[in-house]
């Protein structure tokens, strides 16, 4: 069928600088840069081009350029160029239309019409360089009271299991199978180098990882790939996954192709066959279901360790987080609408869901009325892009935060959207081997140690501005954040006041 | 939340490697934890007298240690477990086998829902019926491979998304004439098989199942199986293998390849 899609880019290349030498054409994995052979000459296939820079930043003349295609439809504010593209695409090939990363749309970003507090005159601000910062977090459920041995002030109440991280930053699942082996090690590396936790995603933990068990957080999902005892005893926090923030509601299909021998042994699944996730965890159609899963994971794993519960922010979160808290877990995880993903059909990644900042707030206000909030620790996803992000989060009423995109990004991505077709040319999101060698987990995980050191040390420029020695301070503080463009309802309910007032 | 551990020396009587444990009266978590014990004790028979819904028995042992339950264990007996050997002297519950790495639940009674649910080894033996979605997303990896071997019927949803493993359906509470009962069996499947006696219509098949008849291979696996069962709860095996087996096997193996495309 002859395809009526236009191409999405252009492929400059500057015949003056370009040498013939090929490395755009090896390091392409879409073939949009090819030898032809009849004139010797390396060309572009614009049609493939998924516009990821990958030739772009290794041609060693910079002979190239990606352009967007200058291909005008007539103006239309309803029928968009990506609208009717989409319908040519399913015109053509009658499936759900799949895509990667996160919501691409155009929907408010809060982070944006919020605006952080700083000390004048009134108290003073404090000077991050010389006097001592905490950004110490303690993940867990916190008990409602504390009893002391009269005297020795020894701690009587037995405490739940609390994880400390070093910065309120974690990484988010990303499971191996959608990622490759070198992507996992990075995020392993560098969350043991800076005292933080990355989590598996719901493929299981590669045998090789299991060194950096201190630093992981388990995920058990719908699939329950690769759990089993080791598995469990191996992290330091068991993680329910019941959605994620991209596709809310549903499950996930990681076709056999991405199923290799090493994919394979860390799901405890045949190689080559289709890990088929299915929408709900087929044990959970209930909170007291729930309950059952968390008691049973720690039970398992004899109370050692905290247990997360990670949703999708949907329109009732504030109420399923009450929920999940009574039902007897440690932490919950809420991953909002903009939250990003190895493929998920895109009408569910772009419609479906509601924005992390406005389900934090709900979450956070929920469980303080309800006066439950001391007995979960909440770590928010979904689109945190900068430290300044981050502290929002925190104010808002999160204890911490997941990053995923901006550890991928750390590691290379230009979010091209191309995760679910496992070729990415940046070694990412792929199982092919030839590609996962562009990630060299020496220099990922030296990226994700530099993007944390530096989001750290601005936290702490900004804490101190603040007139705060400790993060834990500023949670839930939301007279730390104003608003700016806003109506109203969206202020009511983020719980903040309009800048100026 | 967390209740006081009981010392050893209060409850149990042991006697050589076995020993037997009075679950009444006790929470879930103070039964495990006596379990958990027991187990690092070096003990390798259990009996628990009077349990009476407590949850997770058997969850993170990992020795083929012996345990017999007589009363009711409450929901998932036996989930993620790896390596105990469980006699059910009564009825088990929801979830039993859950996850389950390694070992062997034998219930002398019917069982739950989600019985096997994505268990990956082990083998799971009901003398009576299941309930609801039984063997969902049962998978198997390298020498592992589950089997859940039914005496009587199961409900809706059997084998769904089954990825690996053997289960069987004896059909021995029918009466003649009479047809099991379940719907969407094997909907989504696409690994393992299941070998069911006894008729069901084609509307009561999943989409992705398509139906067999046996070759000598399942002849094998299936008498070893019933073989083992029959052991079990003291029947003939030679008459359960009698009268008409199905398999239902998975049409294809990635039963969701066509529904997307990229975009």
């Amino acid at each position: 069928m002859k395809t009526y899609l236009p191409n999405r880019f252009i492929v400059e290349r500057d015949p003056a600088r370009c040498i013939q030498c090929e490395v755009c054409v090896n390091q392409c994995s879409f073939d949009a840069n090819y030898r032809d052979a009849d004139e010797d000459e390396v060309r572009s296939r614009e049609e493939n081009c998924v516009g990821c820079h990958r030739c772009v930043l290794f041609c060693p003349t910079r002979a190239l350029n990606i352009r967007r295609t200058p291909l005008d439809y007539r103006e239309n504010a309803n029928w968009r160029p990506e609208i009717i593209e989409d319908i040519i695409r399913q015109a053509e090939s009658g499936g759900i239309l799949l895509t990667g990363m996160g919501n691409d749309k155009a929907h408010p970003i809060y982070w944006d019409h919020l605006v952080l507090n700083a000390s004048q005159v009134t108290n003073p601000s404090i000077d991050p360089l010389r006097e001592p910062m905490e950004l110490r977090t303690y993940l867990g459920r916190k008990p409602d009271s504390l009893t002391v041995e009269p005297g020795s002030l020894a701690l009587k109440t037995k405490l739940a299991p609390q994880v400390a991280i070093e910065v309120p930053i974690l990484f988010s699942a990303l499971s191996y199978g959608a990622v490759s082996i070198n992507v996992h090690e990075s995020l392993a590396r560098a969350a043991a180098e800076m005292g933080t936790l990355f989590n598996t995603g719901e493929g299981g933990l590669h045998r090789k990882l299991y060194k950096y068990g201190a630093n992981t957080i388990c995920q058990v999902a719908s699939g329950r790939f690769g759990v089993h005892p080791d598995y469990l005893n191996v992290g330091r926090i068991l993680e329910i996954k019941i959605g994620q923030g991209a596709k809310p509601g549903i499950g996930g299909h990681l076709p056999g192709e991405k199923v290799s021998a090493e994919v394979a042994a860390t799901r405890m699944i045949p190689k080559g066959t289709d890990a088929l996730s299915p929408a709900p965890q087929h044990d959970i159609y209930s909170i007291e279901d729930l309950a059952q899963l968390i008691s049973a994971l720690k039970e398992a794993t004899n109370y050692t360790k905290p247990v997360s519960v990670k949703i999708a922010a949907v329109h009732n979160a504030a109420a399923i987080a009450s929920g999940i808290a009574r039902a007897g877990a440690d932490i919950i995880a809420l991953d909002g609408i903009r939250g990003s993903t190895g493929a998920a059909p895109k009408i569910i990644r772009d419609n479906v869901g509601i924005p992390i900042e406005l389900a934090i707030a709900a979450v956070d206000t929920r469980l303080r009325q309800e006066g439950i909030r001391n007995q979960v620790s909440l770590i928010a996803a979904g689109g945190i892009r900068n430290s300044g992000d981050v502290l929002k989060a925190i104010a808002l009423g999160a204890d911490a935060v997941y990053i995923g995109t901006a550890a991928l990004v750390a590691l290379g991505c230009t979010v091209c959207q191309q995760c679910h077709t496992g070729k990415c040319a940046w070694g990412i999101c792929t199982s092919d081997l030839r590609l996962t060698k562009r990630i060299n987990p020496d220099i990922g995980a030296q990226r994700l140690v530099n993007l944390l050191r530096g989001w750290s040390l601005e936290i702490k420029e900004m804490l101190g501005g603040m007139g705060l020695n400790a993060v834990e301070s500023l949670r839930g503080n939301r007279l730390h954040l104003r608003g700016v463009g806003l109506t109203d309802t969206e202020l009511e309910i983020l719980g903040v006041k309009m800048a100026g007032a | 939340m967390t209740a006081e551990r009981i010392p050893m020396e209060s409850g149990p009587v042991t006697a050589m490697d076995s020993i037997q444990i009075d679950a009444a009266g006790l929470t879930t978590q103070q039964l495990n934890d006596l379990l958990r014990r027991a187990v690092a004790d070096g003990l390798k028979k259990i009996e628990l007298r009077n349990v009476c819904g407590q949850r997770y028995i058997g969850t993170d042992l990992d020795q083929p240690v012996e345990i017999d339950i007589y009363g009711t264990p409450g929901n998932d007996l036996g989930s993620f477990m790896d390596g105990p050997r469980i006699r059910v002297h009564g009825n088990a519950q929801d979830g039993c086998g859950n996850t389950m790495n390694q070992g062997e639940i034998v219930v002398y009674g019917h069982a739950g829902d989600i019985t096997g649910l994505s268990a990956r080894g082990g083998n799971i033996f009901v003398r009576d019926y299941v309930g609801y979605r039984a063997a969902i997303h049962m998978k198997e990896y390298q020498e592992q491979k589950p089997a859940l071997v039914i005496g009587g019927t199961a409900q809706d949803f059997l084998g769904e998304y089954m990825a690996g493993g053997t289960v069987i359906v004896l059909g021995m509470e029918l009466k003649p004439g009479e047809k099991h009962r379940a719907r969407f069996i094997g909907t989504g499947m696409h690994g393992g098989a299941i070998y069911l006696r006894g008729e069901v219509e084609k509307y009561q098949l999943g989409k992705e199942v398509g139906v067999k008849e046996l070759d000598d291979n399942d002849r094998a696996a299936l008498g070893s199986l019933v073989g083992e069962f029959a052991r079990h709860f003291s029947y003939e095996a030679e008459g359960l293998l009698q009268g008409k087996f199905i398999k239902l096997v998975p049409l294809y193996l990635r039963p969701y390849g066509r529904l997307y495309a990229s975009g």
